[in-house]
This record gives C-alpha cells, structure tokens and sequence, in this order.
C-alpha cells in the first residue's frame, strides 16, 4: 500500500532527513518523517500549478504551501483529475510547529487510493482556508467540524458556526495544548493509577475541577442564553445555501414552495427533536415549513458529542478498539475492522488467515443484522409501528446471540486485535454461524421481501421521497447504501479493497430511483450479497488452522511507527475511514474517525426541501444514522 | 403488478404465519422437547419460527460462557491467597483507567511485596471491554456473569475494593469451565516441566556427584562423602 508504508527516501534535492531529527526531541514532538514520493497524479498537479505551491508532504500526498490556492487545487483535481467526491478532510494540530494543518482525501468515485493533500495555517487563526464547499458540497460540515474543534476559519462557508459544541464553547477543544475537563494527563496510562493507587472520583481528584473557561466578559449573573439565536435567524434570511434557492420567510407570494395551491401562507419555524422517537437519537431538525411543506432544514448536532477524537489521543493504541464499537453502536465490528486494518498498516503487520476470515464473517454478519435494523426503523419512521421492526429485532437477536456467545457481549464486541482476534469460534459456534447463513437468514430476507416489498401503502409513502440525483450525491461525499441506490456502485470493498474481500464473489448492487423506497431495497440485496460472502467465507474457513487466530506476540503496550494513513472500510452505513497520525509512541498522536453518518447527514437539507413534515422522517430515516457515529 | 391491494394481502398472510407459528411451536415443545430442552433457549433458537418473548425476571437466557461484566479477582482456594501479584498490567491496558492498584511494601525492607495491599475497580466507568482479563499474565483477574448490579449508592456501592472484588477459584471454574480446564492444563503442564526439571536437575546432580569424586579424589586426600555408584 503506498500510502502507508513511509515512502523511501526520494531523491528529492531537498533533504528531510536533518530536518527531521531536531524535531523529534520536542516534547510534543511533530511526527516528522520522510518526504512521500509523488505518484503520477500528483505530478500532473504539480506541472500544472508549479513547484513553488504543490510540495511533497511527510509520508503522504502533497502539500499546498499557499493555503488561498487549496480551491484552485480542488478545483483542478476534480475536473481535471476526476477527483470527484472528498472522502474525508480534516485537521491536525502540530503545536511543535505552530501549525495547523488540514488534510483532505478526494477520491474516484470508481474506485482507487484515494488522494490526500494538505495544506498548513498558523495556529492564531489569523489565515483563513478557502472553503472547499463551492467544489464539494460535502466539506460543509467538516469544514464546521474543523472549524469548531480545532479553530480554523474557512472563507466563504456558507453556515460557518459550531456544528458539535454548544454555541458559545470557549476554546477549540481539539488542539494539544486545550485540556479537557477532570483533566488528568495527557496520555494514558496514567500514573496516578498505579502503583501509588488514588481511588478518588474524577470530581474530587482533579485540581483543574471541572476546567470551566469562560469567555471575556462574560457574566452569569446577566447571561440571558440565546444560543438558537443565530440559527434561527440564519434560516429567516433565506437563501443561506451553497446553491439551493430558499426564499427568504416573509415575501409574501414567493414563499409558496411546493405549495399546489398557490395559497398566500405564513412559514413558521418548528424544531423536531432533540428528544423525538424518529430522530434515532438525539438529533434536532429546525425546520421552516409552509403548511406541511417544508422550505428549509438545518441540523443541530452535538447532543452526544463526547469529543471521541480527544478520548482517543489520549488512549493508547489497544485502549481505542473498544471505543470504536460506541461510534457506530450497531455495527461495532465493523468499525473496529476500519480501525484495527489503519494501525496495522501502520505497524506493517498482517493478520493470520484465520483472522481474516473470522473478521470478514464478523464484518459481513455486522452488516445484514444493522440492515435488519435500518429497514426495521424504517418503517417505524413511516409509521408501522413496531411489528416489522421486531419480527427483523427477532433476526437481529439471533446473529447478536451469537456475537455475545464468541466474543462476551452483544454490541460492545471488542473483537478485533492488531494481528487478528480476541477469540476462535468453537466448532458448535462455526455451525451456529452456518445454521444462521445458510438456514434461517435467508428464509428471513425472503419474508422481509413478501412482509414490505410489494406493500402498496409503502410504495405510496417512499417512491419519489427524498430523491437525489448521483451528480449531487456524489458532491455530497455520500456513501454507502443510500449512493448506491442512485446507480454509483462505490463500495470500498470493491474500490479500495482491504482484507481478502478480493477473494470472494459478490456483486454491488446498484439501484437507480435514488428514493427512500430503493435505499430500503438496496439493503435487502446488499443482505443477499453479504450471505454470498458469509457463505464462501464459511465454507473457505475449514482450511485455516482453528485456533490461529493472532499474528505474531500478543501485546499491550504497541509502539506503532511514525507515519500517518487513511485506512477506510465499507461498514453498513457508509464509508467509515480512520485518519491516523503516529510519531512513533504509545498513542496516536491524531485519531479522526470519518463518519459516513455525520458526512450523509450533509445532503439531508437538499434533500428535505421541498417534501413534506412526514417524509424528512422518513428520509431520516432512510439514511440509516445512528447518533454515536455523528457527533461522536 | 397486480390488484391494488394485493401487496397488503402478502404482507398480511406473514404476520399470519407468526401467528400460527406461535402456536405450531408451542404444541411441538410440549410434544417433543419439554424437560430436555429450556424453553427460554428454546424460544430463542434458531429453529424457532413463532413467539421468542422470555418472559425475563421469571424465565433467563443461560449466559454463554464468555459473557463479560465487571471483573473480579481470583483467590487460590487452596492457598487461600490472592492470585494476584499486583504488577499493574490490567491497571495500564484498562481503556477507561478504572482500576486502582496501590501495592504491598515490605515494612522492614520498604521493598515492593507481589501482592496488592488496595484494589479498586470503579465500576460506574467500567467498559467491560476485557482487557485486564485477557492480559493478565497470572489469570488473576477475570469477567464476572452478573448483570443485575443496580444499587442505590455511587460511591460506596459502585466502586468496587479488593474484599467486594475477590471471589474464589471455584466460583471461576463454575462459570468459565473451559478456561478453566485450560488453566488447570497449563498449570499441570508447568508442574510437569518443573518435575521434569527438577529430575533433570537430580539426575546432573547425581551424575556430577559421580564425576566429581574422580576429580576432588586426585588432588585432595579426603575420600568422597558419597559411594560413586548409582
């Protein structure tokens, strides 16, 4: 994989290497490294725009030296190059340097490594980056995300404001040098645990109390909060969109979007949510609706941000596994897999085949028992209250059952090891996991079928919902079932293959209605495919020696090599990447999960307006979110 | 596509089944299957097609035995001592860093004592992720089967000390019976290298005690302690 092994020195005249070595004694030393050599497409960035602006980065893609051009160069990877969704874009903080760096992977949207470039501000936020949401609709909320955890401002966003902190939050939480509440150390393990031992409560331990920061000035005693301020008047003024026409509320005649009638209205401004059944969580719509129709849509987030990412630089390498299953809690394995396949790119180590199979079965197992309960919800969204949801609960339990029978518990698996798994299946647990695959699910999807398919009243309520074309999905950095049921057959198990799923035979089927009825139908296919591969997987199993289940020595204390990657995986809900930045220690010194939850939830907007109260529900719905993964 | 309708009606005759199928599955337990097989585990096994309610608190699922909760710590029921020698792994690779281990010094020496003098385990932080179990290098450690652990208190009830934590080696080998064989396999196996040793070791002995005579014999005049046969 080039990306991730630390390219060799290049025989570029400029020489990293004595750059590199100062820098290492810092005590929040840069993992500073060697130059990536530049594959072909970079080169034709780099002829085109000049040596002086497209360099070279450390251990990955190129750097932008000019921050003001970044839109120029997206602008020339995407209708040049073909770089047409961004994958994921984020930050890093390199105190050491004064820098902070964003870094952006665009990808094919048919397939291939992705492309990663960088480009560096100065910490004081005094450079702003050109927003990127001109040329992907997708950076909008992780430009916000950037701009709310780490303090970089992004010229002409269109809704530049916290998107996981509270309106208001003092400081950029994600940054080295910001300290969390109950701060105890920078990384674990810390000392005070042993052997001195101090049993006290996070509250009565720490000196720093509860780390509150106020802002300037600010006085309690008068603080009248208003933090939905900003929101709301953001969605009075009207047209606050990259390219969607919202008319402003009160224009009288105008305002008679999707309205048959042509009746004068007054629009109101209605929150749905936090606490609402429908949301999967606790995720707020305020909505502007014109009758029942609605004119426009903003997302309020955060409500369970716990600032996973932080957690995670301060966790040792091992200590993240079991953090990852509460991203996406449904699907735990599979978002362990994402993370376990970066570190071991890192680490250059390679699982047993054992390992292999027993995690693809794990991963594959993971995606029919979420989709389960993706159409389960669904249709708890459009209004069959519970009795589809629980006869496809019963299928769900059954796989789960066996989830808790080989690794201990139902969702919080924490399953997958760098080198392989915690445990072998028994034999009696292998013709559990045959009877499932090969009797009961199938028989299973079939009834889903006969229950939902043909149903005429969720034909009526899905078919034409929610519709967007693939040019807008793609631009919205979509991924998983819901781009594949506008005919994109973008799989990352298919374009940027990881563990031996080149082995298998399957299909990825595509859907072309890109509505709420073909995102529920995609799922039933991507069911039978994922039970063509469990069967393969299965079958193939026996050749692998039971009971070599881990490469190498199992450990505690892995010291991962200086190096960054990008390692993504196809998990149920999309496109689940891990960007991780390593100088050589015992923990990450970045951990950014790329969430395909939070990164759908994106396009909802484009996609509400102009359907009614009732179906951005169900749109909702039909995107398969699950809260744990979006506000992280 | 059909009659309108046609669709609901297909969908109907599925709920149906379940219905019937309720039915079917009990007349067939009672039939055949009563007394040998539990009902709960019936009901939630794969060839059940009807009803799956257990109906909890009077019936349970049995727990299959690598479930995880909160961890306790092994005591050798024939020592009577703590398993434990408090070297602080399970301290160090526990994610949520719940656990508190102050060690045992010496009073005459200050020198660190193998064995813990306070064990905490903060059960309210606790992630059951397994950790400390599976990196324990003395299988002092391990996950407990007990799920009902509300209480009323947080402090006093939720944090865990090393009396609350310790259970016996038999309390371990009735939950986790194949970790435990394996545990008593390793130990036996141990034992064995060591017995085997410690013959090797005799055996050398002995045979240095044969070779040595010859040589002390030449230059000292005593003669050897021992006949040189064996």
């Amino acid at each position: 994989m080039a990306e991730t092994t630390p390219a060799a020195a290049t025989p570029t005249p400029t020489k990293p290497a004595p750059k590199a070595a100062p820098a290492a004694k810092h005590t929040d030393k840069k993992p500073a490294g060697t130059l990536a050599t530049l594959t072909p497409e970079m080169m034709v960035v780099q002829q085109h725009f000049g040596e002086a602006l497209i360099q070279p980065a450390p251990y990955e893609g190129f750097l932008v030296t000019d921050p003001a051009k970044v839109r120029d160069v997206a602008l020339f990877l995407r209708d040049e190059l073909g770089f047409e969704t961004l994958s994921n874009q984020t930050a890093v903080d390199y105190l050491a340097e004064n820098a902070i760096e964003i870094v952006y992977h665009v990808s094919h949207i048919q397939g291939g490594k992705p492309l990663c470039f960088k480009t560096r501000i100065p910490r004081d936020e005094s450079v702003a980056v050109p927003s990127l949401t001109p040329v992907y609709p997708g950076a909008e909320f992780q430009e916000r995300e950037i701009y709310d955890l780490y303090g970089a401002r992004f010229s002409d966003h269109p809704d530049l404001r916290r998107i996981l902190m509270w309106e208001g939050f003092n400081g950029w939480p994600m940054r080295r040098d910001w300290k969390e509440a109950y701060y105890e150390g920078d990384t674990k393990p810390f000392d005070s645990r042993w052997p001195g031992g101090n049993h006290k409560l996070a509250e009565e331990r720490v000196p720093w109390a509860d780390n509150i920061n106020l802002p300037p000035g600010f006085d309690p005693a008068t603080y009248v909060a208003n933090p939905d301020g900003n929101i709301y008047e953001s969605m009075l003024e009207g047209g606050n969109g990259h390219d969607l026409e919202v008319p402003p509320l009160d224009t009288g005649a105008d305002a008679v979007i999707g309205s048959s009638s042509g009746l004068k209205t007054d629009q109101i401004i209605v929150n749905m949510g936090p606490q609402h059944p429908s949301t999967h969580g606790v995720l707020r719509m305020v909505v502007r609706i014109d009758g029942e129709t609605i004119t426009d849509l903003k997302l309020v987030l955060g409500y369970l941000h716990r600032n996973h990412e932080k957690i995670g630089e301060r966790n040792t390498w091992l200590h993240n596994i079991p953090y990852t299953d509460r991203l996406d809690y449904i699907c735990g394995m599979a978002n362990e897999m994402g993370y376990v396949i970066g570190v071991e790119r890192m680490m250059g180590i390679k699982p047993t085949e054992r390992a292999e199979y027993l995690r693809v079965i794990m991963a594959e197992l993971t995606r029919i028992q979420s989709h389960f309960w993706a159409i389960g919800f669904l249709l708890n969204d459009l209004g069959a209250f519970y009795t589809p949801a629980l006869y496809f609960i019963t299928e769900r339990d059954l796989i789960i059952d066996l989830f808790e029978s080989v690794t201990g518990s139902r969702m919080m698996c924490n399953y997958m090891r760098f080198g392989g798994v915690a445990r072998d299946f028994t034999p009696e647990q292998l013709a559990r996991a045959r009877e499932l695959v090969f009797e009961r699910i199938p028989r299973a999807i079939d009834e889903l079928e006969r229950l939902l398919s043909d149903n005429e009243i969720i034909k009526a309520r899905t078919i034409g919902v929610g519709y967007m074309s693939a040019e807008r999905s793609i631009a919205y950095s979509l991924t998983g079932p819901c781009l594949r049921a506008v005919g994109v057959p973008y799989d990352i198990r298919r374009a940027d293959p990881y563990s031996i799923y080149d082995r298998f035979d399957f299909d990825i089927p595509v859907l072309y209605g890109g509505d709420v009825y073909d995102r529920y139908r995609i799922r039933v296919l991507e069911m039978r495919q994922s039970l063509r591969i469990l069967e393969q997987a299965l079958n193939q199993i026996d050749q692998t020696p039971a009971g070599d289940i881990q490469a190498g020595k199992k450990a505690y204390n892995h010291r991962v090599p200086a190096g960054q990657t990008y390692a993504r995986v196809e998990t149920p809900k999309g496109e689940l990447g891990f960007y991780l930045v390593s100088d050589g220690g015992q923990n990450p010194y970045r951990y950014h999960v790329r969430s395909s939850s939070f990164i759908n939830l994106t396009s909802m907007r484009e996609m509400t307006i102009g359907q009614k109260v009732a179906d951005a529900v169900v749109i909702l719905g039909s995107l398969d979110i699950v809260l744990g993964e979006v506000d992280r | 596509m059909g009659l309108l309708g046609t669709g609901i009606l297909k969908g109907l005759s599925v709920t149906l089944t379940h219905f019937i199928n309720t039915y079917l599955e009990d007349f067939k337990y009672l039939g055949k299957k009563a007394g040998i097989e539990p009902r709960p585990l019936r009901r939630q096994s794969p060839k059940n097609y009807g009803l799956v309610t257990v109906e909890y608190p009077k019936e349970r699922l049995p727990l299959p035995e690598n479930f995880r909760n909160i961890p306790f710590l092994v005591r050798d029921s024939q020592t009577g001592e703590d398993k434990c020698t408090s070297c602080g792994i399970c301290a160090k690779v526990c994610p949520p860093q719940c656990i508190w281990i102050v060690r045992t010094t010496d009073p005459v020496t200050k020198r660190p004592v193998p064995a813990p003098k306070e064990f905490y385990i903060d059960s309210t932080i606790c992630m059951n992720c397994g950790y400390c179990a599976e990196f324990c290098p003395f299988d002092a450690i391990k996950m407990n089967v007990e799920y009902e652990l509300s209480d009323y208190g947080r402090i006093k009830e939720m944090i865990l000390d090393k009396e609350r934590l310790t259970k016996p080696d038999t309390y371990h080998a009735a939950i986790h019976p194949t970790d435990w064989a394996r545990e008593q396999a390793e130990k036996a196996a141990e034992e064995e290298k060591k017995r085997q040793a410690e013959e090797a070791k005799a055996k050398a002995a002995a045979a240095k005690a044969a070779a040595t005579p010859a040589k002390p014999a030449s230059t000292a005049p005593q003669p050897p302690a021992a006949p040189p046969q064996s």
